[in-house]
């Protein structure tokens, strides 16, 4: 198995041999990161450029240790953003960064699309580290690759992703990713929070939580994400974690091993109780902690794809 | 001044007429339609092989002057119109200043008689500054030579203020042309709203926010029994309700654009922001009611919904590019191709949709290659293929649909008011 | 691509690798503060193989390591395969230990030097000796065998394949034409 793409945009366009080819890599990522010098000179001498159009702690700050551990330098942009700002467009951005030879273009855009559209002006790698309500393919990379080293395999597990599914676009990297192993996927909110034709993607459709985690072997809890849409999209918060929260309670009732993901950032109390967030079922640090490994294996894969091609 | 085209294939639907015949046309008229024609030492045009029909009347443009001649100007989309064989349009009233005034329909009929290379016939705008409050008095923009009245682009909310509107139209005989929109239930969205849109993470636009609106507005006519008109109609359910009301004998006649009946919601998948446009590009299976109404004739027109948007505000990211297509150069081959290709409808009954109907809907006396009528003939090679190219596009503006399409019938000859136009 | 001669057979490659294990012992005195590190891949079944033999001699276990050199490659522009990564397999530790890093063909000594640099990060061992299976030439860097089951003088134009039982279904080194 070969990786040829110049750009990671997003799972629903890998197939099922490349994102196991980048869960194998990032196996081997993950060693190193154990070791007592985390840094291995393989991207020595390449620039990864992180460029943020919404502000995000956690995402950037594993790619920028990603990268740092590939012997990469790491040049971090952070941009105001307002649907009034009047400025240079996208594309113009994406072509300065290139012009300063970088060689790898992380981003971050609230707008669904952004990352393609800079991957198709650009010949850089672009890598998307969530765009919009689209994808946010390495989170979901990230939430997989520790499924399977949980439970040993992703076929034929049971996963539940619960939450803002309308805008989440986390839960929309996971149907896709978790679907072409060979998972089965159901996605479980309030009726206002299911997108149409979520169903055809290839995930069940509940809004029944206690239906939807009988038999489950994961679930991966989505925060309410306020800050993308009118609050009369959402619904009210204690009516919500009174019906979907996933409390000490609810899991009592489900298998006594079901693993609990959350892509952060928590909100203790809305969507997750704090004792099961912090309860033996979490695995939600060693996400954090498996993060580097996923995302130093599609730095390094991507940056593989150009030298093939050049 | 006379010229004479022999020899081609003459449609026009109007008189029934499709055989090989000549035509002449002197001064600007048509004067004769018969075998062998011959006046020597005129202008002649050989067009055997050829279709010889009345240029189009394309009933839905931007030509964006005054205000954002940066998109467009009089003069190049009427340029762009002559390449694509259309010799008259309608140009809408959302420029800056919108064409809510007396005053205002004055300086754009100016513009026109200086800039112009074709037949611009004006739009006036329903409410002042189209912002669906106050009427801008009907009698006074039809005395500046209005033809129809509409707020496109906006929707009429209110719906006393659009009674009013629809009776003082009807009272001037005016065509009133609806854009069917529920903004509330369109919220903000940016496609349709499905499969495809949940995909890409982009905001959806309801097919309710379309058809709802449709039917209310059918219903406002039919209780006045005033004439009104939907443009550019994208979902089957808009469809049905006209169909429905045409049934009733209600006076509503409606157009649908080339991009609805030949591109589905599945052309975003790369976030292409030449497919965004308002109403949004919805599934395949509208694109077969829309084709099957043009066949059955519940859609009377085709019309372009012709809308120049510069690379600032199309080159970017999808959800901040601006709604809308050019769509003047490609009207009548992108109709060929999908519609006469494929036998949904004849050439006959294609040129009554884009050309014979447009005209009678505005009363206008377009569309037709009767005796007597204004020579705005169109000459067109109906086989010949040609691809869609951005440098030989001729409109200020590129943000086409069909970039790299192959499409079938190239416009050889527009000509207007008995003059050729195109070539230029 | 055409086969010119076999070089070795299992019986040879058995003797080299016995003879191999006597010299290591020798030299550093007996096997303990030894350990033994592969490169990926046939460096590693060549290490495991060597660490039997001392264990023939010895009586005593030493610990055996793999390297995965990919991430630590200056060439990787200019190969026309795209490399695997794989695990690097090291659960000892490797401060004041004696390392014999173990490889199958000896050529430029770009892999042996990705090798080092990548030991190093492991921590401070006391020595790294280096033993190959067979020396052929062409060195472009300063790097030289402490020990060498076979030295076969070779042109640019050939190439050494060593096929081992593990990998490739029977033990043998020839040399091919390009």
């Amino acid at each position: 198995m070969l990786w040829t793409k110049k750009d990671l945009l997003g799972l629903e366009y890998l197939s099922k041999e490349e994102i196991e080819l980048i869960l194998e890599t990032a196996e081997s990522f993950k060693e190193v990161t154990t070791r007592e010098i985390k840094k291995v000179p393989a991207l020595r001498g390449k620039t990864v450029v992180n460029l943020f159009y919404e502000p995000s702690t956690r995402t950037r700050v594993s790619f920028e240790v990603a990268a740092k551990r590939l012997s990469a330098d790491v040049i971090n942009i952070a941009v105001e953003t307002s649907s009034v700002r009047k400025g240079e467009t996208l594309i113009d951005t994406g072509k300065n960064i290139q012009a300063l030879k970088a060689d790898i273009l992380v981003v971050r855009h609230n707008c669904s699309g952004a990352p393609a559209l800079l991957a198709r002006s650009l010949a850089i790698n672009v890598v998307n580290a969530g765009d919009g309500w689209h994808e946010h393919p390495t989170q979901a990379l990230l939430d997989i690759f520790t499924l399977k080293e949980k439970l040993g395999r992703i076929e034929g597990l049971r996963v539940v992703i619960v939450g803002d599914i309308a805008h989440s676009r986390v839960c929309r990297s996971n149907i896709w990713g978790l679907s072409k192993l060979g998972a089965k996927v159901t996605v479980c909110a309030p009726e206002m929070l299911i997108p149409p034709g979520i169903g055809e993607m290839g995930a069940a459709v509940t809004c029944d939580i206690d239906e939807a985690l009988k038999d489950a072997d994961a679930v991966n809890v989505l925060r309410m994400q306020f800050e993308r849409d009118e609050p009369t999209a959402f619904p009210e918060q204690l009516e919500y974690f009174k019906n979907y929260g996933i409390t000490e309670e609810r899991l009592k009732r489900v298998k006594r091993n079901i693993i609990v993901m959350h892509p952060g950032p928590i909100n203790r109390g809305v969507e997750i109780a704090s004792v099961v967030a912090d309860g033996q079922n979490s695995v939600i640090l060693e996400q954090v902690t498996n993060g580097i490994a996923v995302r130093m294996a599609v730095l390094f894969l991507v940056a593989q794809a150009n030298e093939a091609k050049g | 001044m006379k010229l004479l085209i022999k020899g081609g294939r003459v449609i026009d639907p109007a008189n029934n007429i499709d055989e090989v015949l000549d035509i002449l046309a002197e001064d600007g008229n048509i004067t004769r339609l018969a075998k062998d024609i011959d006046v020597p030492g005129e202008q002649t045009i050989e067009a055997a092989g050829k279709i010889v029909m009345p240029a189009l009347v394309d009933m839905h443009v931007h030509l964006r002057e005054p205000g954002r001649e940066d998109k467009e100007t009089i003069k190049s989309g009427t340029l762009a119109a002559l390449k694509g064989g259309v010799a008259s349009v309608l140009v809408m009233p959302n420029t800056e200043p919108a064409m809510d005034s007396a005053e205002n329909i004055r300086m754009l009929t100016g513009l026109i008689k200086n800039s112009s290379y074709a037949n611009v016939y004006i739009c006036g705008a329903i409410t002042k500054g189209r912002y669906g409050k106050e009427l801008t008095g009907i009698a006074k923009l039809k005395n500046e030579g209005v033809v129809a009245i509409s707020d496109d682009g906006a929707a009429v909310d209110n719906e006393e203020l659009l009674l009013k509107a629809l009776l003082e139209a009807k009272e001037h005989r005016l065509p009133a042309i609806c854009h069917c929109e529920d903004r509330k239930l369109s919220n903000k969205g940016v496609m349709n709203s499905g499969l495809i849109s949940t995909r890409l993470g982009l905001r959806g636009i309801s097919r309710e926010s379309e058809y709802k609106r449709v039917e209310r507005d059918v219903s406002l006519a039919e209780r006045i029994s005033s004439p009104i008109h939907i443009t550019h109609l994208s979902c089957k359910e808009s469809v049905e309700i006209i169909a429905r009301a045409k049934k009733k004998a209600v006076k509503v006649t409606c157009d649908s654009a080339p991009h609805y009946f030949s591109l589905s919601e599945e052309a975003l998948l790369d976030y292409d922001t030449n497919m965004k446009m308002n109403p949004p590009l919805r599934t395949k299976e509208d694109v077969t009611a829309i084709k099957q109404a043009l066949k059955d004739g519940t859609i009377d027109a085709i019309a372009s919904d012709h809308a120049p948007q510069t690379i600032n505000e199309k080159e970017i990211e999808f959800e901040r590019a601006e709604f809308g297509v050019i769509g003047l150069e490609t009207l009548l081959s992108v109709s060929i191709t999908e519609l006469v290709e494929t036998g949904i409808l004849s050439f006959s009954e294609l040129i009554k949709r884009a050309a014979l109907n447009p005209a009678k809907i505005l009363k206008i006396n377009k569309g037709t290659l009767s005796i007597g009528a204004d020579a705005d003939i169109a000459i067109i090679d109906p086989y010949k293929q040609w691809t869609v190219r951005k440098e030989e596009i001729v409109s200020r503006s590129k943000n086409s649909s069909f970039l790299g399409r192959q499409l079938k019938g190239v416009v050889e000859y527009t000509i207007v008011n008995g003059k050729i136009a195109y070539p230029f | 691509m055409q086969e010119k001669a076999k070089l070795l057979d299992v019986e040879t490659i058995a003797r080299s690798l016995m003879r191999i294990a006597h010299e290591i012992l020798e030299h550093n005195r007996g096997s303990q503060n030894l350990a033994i590190v592969g490169i990926r891949s046939r460096g590693a079944h060549l290490a495991r193989r060597l660490a039997e033999c001392i264990k023939k001699i010895d009586n005593k276990e030493i610990p055996v390591g793999i390297l995965d050199i990919t991430l630590y490659r200056d060439d990787l522009t200019l190969l026309a395969a795209q490399p695997v990564v794989h695990k690097t397999e090291i659960n000892f530790d490797i401060q004041d230990k004696n390392i014999i890093l173990v490889d199958d063909v000896l050529y430029t000594g770009r892999t042996i030097r990705c090798a080092l640099s990548e030991l190093i990060d492991f921590g401070r061992p006391k020595s790294i000796q280096l033993a190959v299976l067979v020396d052929r030439g062409h060195r472009e860097l300063p790097i030289r065998a402490d020990y060498v089951g076979k030295n076969i003088p070779t042109s640019q134009d050939e190439m050494v394949e060593v096929h081992l039982a593990e990998v490739d279904g029977k033990d043998e080194v020839v040399i091919v034409e390009r």
